[in-house]
């Protein structure tokens, strides 16, 4: 089998890694299928074959979790991932249009890889940031606020081969090296940097402090309240 | 009301994901109050303070600590951080800016309930998160707040982090379980509830991210101060995250009860020259409101029910056409229905065709009738909550803008000059 090649013993072993972190090896299946995404950039055959051997099932219990998860990808991907949220809000603030212009842009439709293998195309369901709509995420890193240019510079800027730094986010990688932190593999220095905030994360913060607003002021020695005393049975 | 920081007041702070910023800030402070308790103390605390879900559904969190039996056999918690609910965005941010909170929250409700072992299964899409929180884990444990022995207490806590994969029903408790023992996300029949057989079937006390962030301040400050916010039933302060046609969109925190009106002050108003037209309060799947709301109270027991939900107001206005709005949510939960029940799984396929019929101009005024009928069919009749939420945003635009529904069919196509938008909508996928 060429998945014996594919898979190498450093794959084995973070496999086994990741089913020590749980009390039941079958709870690692999740982050396996990202740590095979990691090597192949999309779930194959042989990456389901790979799993089901760690976890002693079978590739069709392992296939029919592969398959229910938008994340698992069942066609080799380009380089990246772009994904446009078109959920009701972000759509309705732009990102019906910029979803349009770069499916023409980049010649491809939903869950589809261009030409060149640089970028896989797809819309996504609403991403946790609607603070900064409208939305779009490479490798699920955001690009906040974008518009049709913005977003089609940044894809301009993609298929350069550049790596223009996100919104918010660490320095951006690749599908399969993001795939490696989804997989838990995240001792890389990368947590501490880039930008966690924008201005949306912020406002009201930033407004309470400039009114002078606060929660009531408490003592943090506040005892915590004993239980009642218990009463003794007759 | 004012403004409130509370879980966000150390967002602006320099390296705030740190622990020494955390520590310097009250960090791990409250922790080291609560190993010197009796673990009923903490629980009896979260119910004298009234701390309820911050994941939408409002329940006490004193009450789910107490229904776990610690009669020795392993179980566990489990935090909630798959953030999907349409408009809502607040764990990611507090993940993301002070992931400590949380992990001093996960520790001290771990001892609360004797469990040894917690789980923080984040979604997937939300990377930087996961980064934060892993890193936040390795400080932790450096530090001896996690591990053996936790501060010379005795006792022992391990903290594992586990990346979803795609799949809004996850954030059902019961799917998320599933999916954390490595299956289809899908949700369970309840009774029994995860108390009593949770994950691998054992007790599980399963909580939402703002939940537990908000337990390390309760611990320090007391139930009093918590109450002394927020209204009687529903007390405290809660993140509201605003977003769409306002001035400032943005994360406000704010007591559990304030209006729109207050809220909307906050984020500058809307944008010039046009007037609010519909909002939801706590997410797409809790009822959508219009103007006429505005002075309602954003509680888990307002005259409209609960109306509090994630926080996630989404604000838009007279240049929104309802139709397309609720369209691109029925689109996403037949995307993110799971398949396994059949009210949810067809109703909300077939909801989608009558949309695509209305903007295509194509409709008649028998389809608003199938809307609610289909409505019918799904309401208290889905295995899980994901169905009802699909109704609530069709049933209430019917109800609040059936001229624009009309106008469709009148018409022939979107009174607002949209064309229908290329289908972005995809029914592959087993979910």
């Amino acid at each position: 089998m060429t998945q014996a090649r594919v898979f190498d013993e450093k794959t084995a072993k973070e496999a086994k890694q990741i089913i020590a972190r749980y009390p039941r090896p079958r709870s690692a299946l999740l982050p396996m299928l990202h740590l095979v995404q990691s090597v192949e950039g999309f779930v194959s055959p042989g990456g389901i074959a790979f799993c089901a051997e760690q976890l002693d099932i079978t590739p069709a219990q392992v296939g029919a979790v592969a398959t229910f998860y938008t994340m698992y990808k069942r066609h080799p991907t380009g380089d990246h991932l772009v994904s446009v949220c078109t959920n009701t809000l972000c759509g309705l603030l732009g990102g019906d249009e910029i979803y349009a212009a770069l499916a023409q842009k980049l010649g491809v439709g939903h869950d589809e890889t261009t030409a060149d293998g640089t970028i896989t195309f797809e819309h996504a369901e609403c991403l946790a940031a609607c603070d900064y709509a409208p939305v779009v995420t490479v490798d699920y890193e955001f690009y906040d606020q974008q518009t049709v240019e913005s977003a089609e510079q940044l894809i301009d800027e993609l298929r350069a081969g550049s790596r223009p730094q996100p919104s918010r986010g660490a320095p951006l990688c690749t599908f399969k090296e993001v795939s490696r932190v989804l997989a838990g593999f995240t001792d890389d220095g990368s947590a501490v940097e880039g930008a966690g905030t924008g201005v949306p994360t912020l406002a009201g913060l930033r407004l309470a402090r400039e009114r002078g607003e606060t929660a009531p002021a408490y003592d943090p020695a506040t005892p915590v309240p004993p239980l009642p005393p218990k009463e003794e049975k007759k | 009301m004012p403004l409130t920081p509370v879980l966000t007041k150390r967002w602006d702070v320099p390296q705030s994901w740190s622990l020494s910023t955390y520590e310097s800030l009250e960090g791990y402070q409250a922790l080291r109050k609560a190993l010197a308790c009796e673990p009923k103390q903490l629980v009896q605390t979260m119910s004298s303070a009234t701390l309820r879900g911050r994941g939408g559904g409002g329940f006490g969190t004193g009450m789910k600590w107490d229904f776990i039996n610690d009669d020795g056999k392993a179980h566990y918690l489990v935090v909630n951080a798959d953030e999907g609910e349409p408009g809502t965005c607040r764990d990611a941010p507090l993940m993301i800016c002070d992931p400590h909170s949380l992990i001093e929250g996960i520790v001290i409700a771990s001892y609360a309930v004797r469990c040894n072992h917690a789980f923080i299964y984040v979604r997937g899409e939300l990377i930087h998160a996961r980064r934060r929180l892993d890193n936040a884990v390795r400080e932790a444990y450096a530090a001896g707040y996690l591990g053996k022995n936790i501060l010379d207490s005795g006792f022992d806590l391990e903290i594992t982090i586990h990346s979803g994969a795609g799949a809004y029903i996850c954030g059902e408790e019961t799917a998320l379980l599933d999916s954390l023992e490595g299956y289809r996300g899908q949700p369970r029949l309840k009774p029994p509830f995860p108390a009593i057989a949770g994950l691998y079937q054992l007790p599980t006390v399963v909580n939402n991210v703002g939940t537990l962030a908000s337990v390390p301040s309760i611990i320090l400050a007391g139930p009093d101060w918590w109450t002394a916010m927020g209204t009687e039933k529903s007390p405290g302060t809660a993140i509201h995250s605003v977003s769409g046609r306002v001035k400032r969109p943005g994360q406000y925190e704010a007591p559990l009860g304030s209006t729109l009106r207050e809220i909307l002050e906050m984020a500058g108003g809307m944008r010039d020259g046009h007037e609010l037209k519909f909002w939801t309060s706590g997410g797409a799947s809790l009822p959508l409101l219009t103007a006429e709301h505005i002075d309602v109270p954003m509680d888990f027991n307002s005259p409209l029910g609960n109306i509090a939900g994630t926080g996630a107001m989404m604000i838009f206005d007279d240049s929104d056409c309802i139709v397309r709005a609720v369209k691109k949510w029925s689109e996403f939960y037949a995307h993110e229905s799971c398949g396994k029940c059949t009210p949810c799984r067809e109703g909300t396929y077939w909801y989608v065709q009558i949309y695509e019929r209305l903007e295509r101009g194509e409709a008649t005024s028998r389809d608003i009738d199938l809307l609610l009928d289909i409505s019918d069919s799904i309401l208290g009749r889905a295995f899980c909550p994901l169905g009802d939420g699909a109704t609530s945003p069709v049933t209430a635009s019917i109800k609040y803008f059936r001229d624009e529904y009309v106008a469709h069919y009148e018409r022939g196509g979107c009174p607002f000059g949209k064309a229908p938008a290329a289908s972005s909508h995809v029914m592959a996928g087993a979910h």
